[in-house]
């Protein structure tokens, strides 16, 4: 079937797909109860369906749907290598699935000892004095570490200092966060060698001399490219007042080999479900712990899970905490899987991940240079970035190369980022890859290549195989329509 | 074992490829200044029949709710969760899958996404909502940060009786982005109408209240949708507890301009509280400030209909520094879940399930306050959760009942220390009668001995 009816278009009054519980409790009229005017007037609209439609329904739109179990996802900064499936029966023990968060300490032993050695581990991963667990994603640490860094500066009577530096080449999250964390955001160019412009970093420094409040970076960065300037630049800024954030999406090309707080870094974040192999789960859960350096130690939120002689327990931040930045201890159950797959692996299999998540992308790398512009020509960490130039001279862009992919079984690299390469396809093989697939990728890549030459038309009009054709996106933006209403179909939303 | 199927021959020939001796070779780009020269200081590695036993012995640490007798709410519910819904959102198609930025092979996640924003606006009776933010306290904080703009200043008041981690959150945002935050107190536990008129200057850019409170109390929300709206600030609702809306008035009903939601017991593991699942919702005139991804329909190239993502300059990763969020990684799968549930229950076992809440906590509440020396803190009317003075400290009732295998109520004085000894019970469809009755017994005794 090439469309699925939406389950609001499916089922018939009456149906159903679950009971709840035989009522036993002797009940009262509702408006007895509450006054009537605080009362649904009409149950919600949704829809009614059998236990069979459900399934069918999920099932098809699940057969819809690419994930790193369908095929090869080469998604550049994304990580997605496999997702192991003892951690998902891990974190489904009743144990942990089924507690509790404000459940009394002596009922919650296990969690809070999993929380607590958990935080030991990413500390010494990124070299850092200790972390909290509470950010549920990337860039909810990035606005975590932001306000570490400014209450320690409002703290040490610098509240002025109000610039964060930001490379050229960074995610779209670091300059979104600064504005969160109320700083204006000033961009630091990258150099010829594809690291930051360490000259243009000295001009902006004197430039904003006395307002600088922190550096973001991610090393490796988006171009897949270790920063050898990495101790000098951290020296310039930490020597102008400034603070080093680290943003740990790259994190799976070191881990074992070096550390953020070895570097110079002062906040981290790592994206668990990145490197730690937790499922994307089609954009989210995940998990974005931040470690700090001691001096910041007194700012982190809480509470931090501790360990006295009466067992575990929950310790209240200090007075110079920033406070918390949300409800309960964090994405827990990502924690538990993240906790499952640094076990399993230990800190040989971590360093051997990080070896090999090198080694895979460089061997694709070198494979295909030949047919694709390498803008920066050098030994690449876990992932690197290809100029579709040559193929857009012939008519032929990057984002028609990613959707001729889609015919070949495999995910599109990320393309047109990061934004300092014209046409980019950036590639991210990951560890867990058999060399077969990296040399089927590399035969589907150099085959799309000739194509561009040849049979452009092929590659322009693609995907060919998929259960939908390229999306209209100007006419979904133009005219929104963001849920489905019983009334006119296809229904606009009034924008 | 580190899930690198490529053995060390195989790696040694892609070496030889690149033109590499060794491993070692690659990672020349990092200086030895900044290299660790040491393994890291983790525990070993461990194979699965191993990992599993740690692990099982971590998790029988914890008291779980099939073992455990609980009457704790307090922001976080337990709610029945059919076996259809783990079933079908554990499909690795969705699990391992990115977000869906490659429309053509993402059909499934974006319809279902689709599909859980016209839930959203179904359960609120808002017009638009988002594909989910981290949690319910997120969320709340996402409403107060649309509400006060690009400027980031200005002030929002906010009801004591927000759950008491919400207000910690935002309070935390709110020194960071640079607005204020003023509290609203309480009169006989619920938000001050006549306090919050008062509290209302040309300043405030929103009012945020919870529905039903924390404290367990429905709000006036009429009224303070009348003096919010009279003072030309959002009214924000957060609702920790989505059963509600199976049986009560749907925030879209009175006024809401923007609702911030906790979904986790949609559907999902409770999981010591995350990951969860921020619901957003709001008015149509705020469709372009929105945070966060939003799916849409559209056509295809072969002239179907199909989903994409869309109106994404509004996110960071186009708009950077002026995006209106910098949320990327959101809680997807939490959603798919929750949009799973909804169509399990449907429109009437929805409903029933509200009406199941607000029963058996009725008859729970009659029972308690029955008891001598318990009675209701407040006179006013609830959902599925109650405030109920006790003869005794909170934390020696809860010690007590522990050794009964119950969980007793939330300990109010922790954050409403002027509540004096105050149990906040929640009672959902999971708990029978024989669950209260052996609550009510233990309540008795535990009180008797220890007067």
């Amino acid at each position: 079937m090439s469309t699925e009816k939406l389950i609001f278009e499916m089922g018939a009054p009456g149906r159903r797909a679950a009971l709840l519980p035989a009522m036993d409790v002797p009940t009262k009229p509702l408006d007895q109860l509450v006054p009537r005017d605080m009362l649904r007037a009409e149950p919600a609209p949704l829809p009614e369906v059998s236990e069979i439609e459900v399934v069918r329904h999920f099932t098809h739109l699940s057969q819809r749907n690419f994930g790193v179990d369908t095929g090869f996802y080469p998604l550049g900064s994304c990580t997605m290598k496999y997702n192991p499936k003892v951690n998902e029966e891990m974190a489904g023990l009743p144990g942990f699935a089924r507690i509790h968060p404000l459940e009394h300490e002596s009922m919650t032993q296990g969690a809070i000892q999993l929380l607590y050695e958990l935080e030991g581990y990413l500390a010494e991963i990124a070299g850092m004095e200790r972390v909290t667990l509470q950010p549920a994603a990337g860039a909810h640490g990035e606005i975590t570490g932001l306000m570490i860094i400014k209450a320690y500066h409002v703290h040490r009577g610098e509240a002025h200092r109000d610039v964060v530096l930001i490379p050229d080449g960074a995610h779209g999250t670091n300059p979104a966060s600064a504005t969160l964390a109320d700083y204006r955001t000033v961009e630091l160019k990258s150099d010829a060698r594809g690291g930051v412009d360490v000259e243009h970093l000295k001009q902006v420094l004197a430039l904003h001399e006395g307002k600088i409040a922190a550096l973001m970076m991610t090393n490796p960065n988006t171009l897949g490219v270790f920063d050898e300037n990495i101790v000098e630049i951290a020296k310039l800024v930490h020597d102008a007042g400034g603070q080093l954030y680290y943003d740990g999406a790259n994190a799976n090309a070191i881990l074992g080999i070096t550390r953020p707080g070895d570097m110079g870094f002062d906040v981290v974040h790592l994206n668990l479900h990145k490197t730690a192999s937790t499922p994307h789960g089609g954009g989210g859960p995940g998990a974005g712990p931040i470690g700090v350096a001691k001096h910041l130690l007194p700012f982190l939120p809480g509470p931090l899970p501790a360990k006295g002689r009466q067992g575990y327990f929950w310790e209240d931040a200090g007075p110079l905490s920033i406070g918390r930045v949300r409800a309960n201890a964090g994405n827990f159950l990502v924690l538990a899987r993240a906790y499952t797959y640094i076990r399993s692996n230990g800190p040989d299999g971590l360093r051997h991940v990080s070896n090999s998540a090198v080694l895979n992308a460089n061997y694709v790398m070198r494979a295909l240079q030949e047919y694709y512009d390498l803008p920066f020509d050098r030994t690449c960490m876990h992932e690197f970035v290809f100029s579709a130039n040559r193929q857009k001279a012939l008519g032929v862009r990057a984002l028609d190369i990613s959707k001729r992919l889609l015919d070949f079984g495999v995910h599109p690299p990320t393309n047109y980022f990061p934004l300092i390469v014209p046409e980019a396809l950036m590639i991210e093989p990951t560890e867990t890859e058999t060399k077969e697939t990296l040399d089927e990728f590399i035969a589907i890549m150099r085959q799309i290549a000739e194509e561009a030459k040849h049979q452009p038309e092929l590659v322009l009009e693609a995907p060919h195989i998929t259960v939908v054709g390229r999306l209209d996106e100007a006419l979904a933006a133009r005219k929104p329509n963001l849920r489905w209403q019983p009334e006119a179909e296809p229904a606009a939303t009034k924008a | 074992m580190s899930y690198v199927p490529n053995t060390s021959t195989e790696q040694q020939e892609m070496l030889r490829a690149v033109g590499a001796s060794s491993i070692e070779d690659l990672l020349t780009p990092v200086p030895e200044a900044v290299r660790l020269k040491r393994p890291l200081e983790l525990p070993p590695s461990l194979a699965e029949p191993d990992l599993r036993r740690l692990m099982l012995g971590m998790a029988e640490q914890n008291a779980d709710l099939d073992h455990y007798i609980s009457f704790l709410g307090a922001g976080t519910y337990d709610h029945f969760v059919p076996s259809l819904v783990p079933a079908l959102v554990k499909r690795s198609e969705f699990l391992t899958s990115y977000t869906p930025y490659q429309p053509e092979v993402s059909q499934g996640m974006l319809q279902a996404i689709y599909e859980y924003q016209t839930m959203v606006c179904q359960l609120t009776n808002m017009d638009v909502a988002n594909a989910s933010l981290y949690d319910g306290s997120t969320a709340v904080v996402e409403g107060a940060l649309m509400s006060v703009g690009p400027s980031g200043r200005g002030e929002v008041l906010v009801s004591r009786a927000l759950d008491p981690q919400y207000r910690a959150t935002l309070q935390t945002y709110a020194n960071a982005r640079g607005f204020t935050m003023r509290e609203i107190g309480l009169d006989d536990g619920i938000t001050s109408v006549a306090e919050l008129e008062v509290a209302m200057t040309p300043e405030t850019k929103a009012v945020i209240i919870q529905q039903p409170n924390f404290l367990g109390a429905l709000e006036d929300v009429r009224g303070i949708e009348k003096v919010t709206h009279a003072g030309k600030a959002a009214f924000i609702v957060a609702i920790t507890e989505p059963a509600s809306l199976g049986v009560l008035a749907a925030p879209g009903d009175y006024g809401a301009d923007i609702v911030a939601a906790e979904g986790l017991s949609l559907g999902n593991p409770m999981g010591y509280g995350g990951p969860a699942l921020g619901l957003f919702a709001a008015r149509n005139e705020y469709l372009r400030k929105l945070p966060g991804r939003l799916a849409g329909k559209t056509l295809d190239s072969r002239g179907q209909g199909a989903y994409v993502l869309t109106l994404q300059t509004r996110e960071q990763q186009i708009r950077r520094e002026r995006a209106t969020s910098n949320i990327c990684t959101n809680q997807s799968l939490l959603a798919v879940a929750a949009t799973i549930y909804l169509a399990a229950l449907g429109k009437q076992g929805f409903r029933e399930l509200g009406e199941q809440c607000l029963q058996r906590a009725h008859y729970a509440q009659e029972r308690i306050c029955a008891l001598s020396g318990f009675e209701p803190l407040f006179a006013r009317p609830f959902f599925d959760e109650f405030a109920v003075r006790c003869p005794i400290s909170v934390e020696q009732l809860n010690a007590g009942l522990r050794d009964e295998g119950i969980s007793g109520g939330y300990d109010l004085s922790r954050d409403y220390p002027e509540l004096g000894d105050a149990a906040l019970f929640c009672v959902t469809e999971t708990r029978t009668r024989e669950d209260i009755e052996a609550l009510v017994a233990a309540m008795e005794e535990v009180a008797g001995e220890n007067r």
